[in-house]
């Protein structure tokens, strides 16, 4: 029998790893979140998102979450109570809304994880007022989070659905660089906001990244063992 | 009589705020909520909670808050305020012309909507 590459079960480990691969990549690049947030903000993106996912990854390994829901409820909790710049309620709130998307469920499916993105992307939107296009993790999620919709309508297979989603958070991140920012501390630079990449939408990518890559590295591995597939 | 709590990613800019509205504006409570709770500049959902709590004395809570992440803080707390004392509103208004101004409506008995009212009527003081 031959041992098809599996598709990554989206249940309650999976989530964390997600979470913790995340937690990784913002550590990786706190120093490159910073150093983008200085030109244009405060120059403490990366410093102040890692203190909020190292206390998230705190949570998670003394805590057993038994759903989805609750990785990502604990997550957002701990960043707004961790981070202390805007991208602590911000990331905090959309990490919440999308727990609470997900209800109950102790595995999600792909239009179920398309929802909850949906509902963070509307909690991001309602809490910074930010519009497209005024240079803010939005431009970068937006996008993402259509892209996904879209993959998840046409029934398209996981991996291809999250790498689209990349993608396109990837683009709309480029996409930055030319604006000029009309929110946050990056507004008062006016047309000296041009020619940055904005550092939410930088560690928006991060974050949808290590989800997609969560999910190859599941994949690949469920696929290698040719085990546990039913 | 109505609390204000003034939230700046500043702890001694809270403080000193407080300070200057206590000052003028007599019995008022005005509690700060600057800062983080290990030190530095930034925002604490906890900070503010505990002292909208402190200032809370019974006929509801203005908060005041200068930027960026300080608002966004306190406006999620406000989405979430389930078990906070109530009412409670974010003042669109200038932190220390407006807690000035508020902190003198609230000690002088003035009701949550006045002194919300005196808090944003700040926005447009003009100094010269």
């Amino acid at each position: 029998m031959s041992t098809p590459r599996s598709e990554a079960a989206l249940d309650t480990a999976f989530f964390t790893a997600w979470i913790t691969r995340a937690a990784a990549a913002i550590e990786t690049d706190r120093v490159w979140l910073s150093e983008l947030d200085a030109a244009i903000g405060d120059g403490d993106h990366g410093t102040n998102l890692d203190r909020g996912f190292a206390g998230v990854m705190r949570v998670l390994d003394t805590t057993s979450p038994r759903t989805p829901a609750t990785v990502l409820s604990l997550t957002g909790t701990t960043l707004i109570s961790k981070v202390g710049g805007a991208s602590g309620p911000l990331y905090g709130t959309a990490f919440r809304r999308a727990g609470n998307a997900l209800g109950d469920a102790t595995e999600i499916d792909l239009p179920g994880l398309a929802s909850a993105l949906d509902a963070a992307l509307a909690a991001i939107r309602k809490l910074g007022a930010a519009r497209d296009g005024d240079k803010t993790m939005v431009d970068a999620l937006a996008p993402a989070v259509a892209a996904l919709n879209e993959a998840a309508s046409n029934a398209a297979p996981l991996l291809d659905a999250l790498s689209a989603m990349v993608d396109a958070a990837r683009a709309g991140a480029d996409a930055t660089i030319p604006m000029q920012a009309s929110k946050g501390r990056a507004s008062y630079l006016g047309p000296r906001s041009v020619g940055h990449r904005d550092p939410g939408a930088a560690s928006t990518v991060l974050i949808l990244t290590a989800l997609r890559d969560t999910a190859a590295a599941v994949g690949s591995d469920v696929g290698s063992n040719g085990s546990d597939s039913d | 009589m109505v609390g204000l709590v003034l939230v700046s990613h500043s702890a001694r800019l809270a403080e000193g705020a407080a300070e200057l509205a206590s000052q003028l504006g007599g019995e008022a409570p005005v509690e700060p909520a600057g800062g983080l709770p290990e030190g530095g500049l930034g925002t604490s959902i906890e900070l503010i909670e505990r002292a909208v709590r402190a200032a809370d004395r019974g006929a509801g809570v203005v908060i005041l808050a200068d930027l960026g992440s300080a608002v966004l803080t306190v406006k999620l707390l406000l989405d979430d305020a389930a078990d906070l004392p109530g009412p409670i509103v974010l003042a669109d208004a200038p932190l220390v012309e407006g807690a000035v101004s508020a902190a003198v409506a609230a000690a002088s008995g003035a009701d949550f909507a006045a002194v919300r009212a005196a808090a944003e009527e700040a926005r447009a003081f003009h100094k010269i």
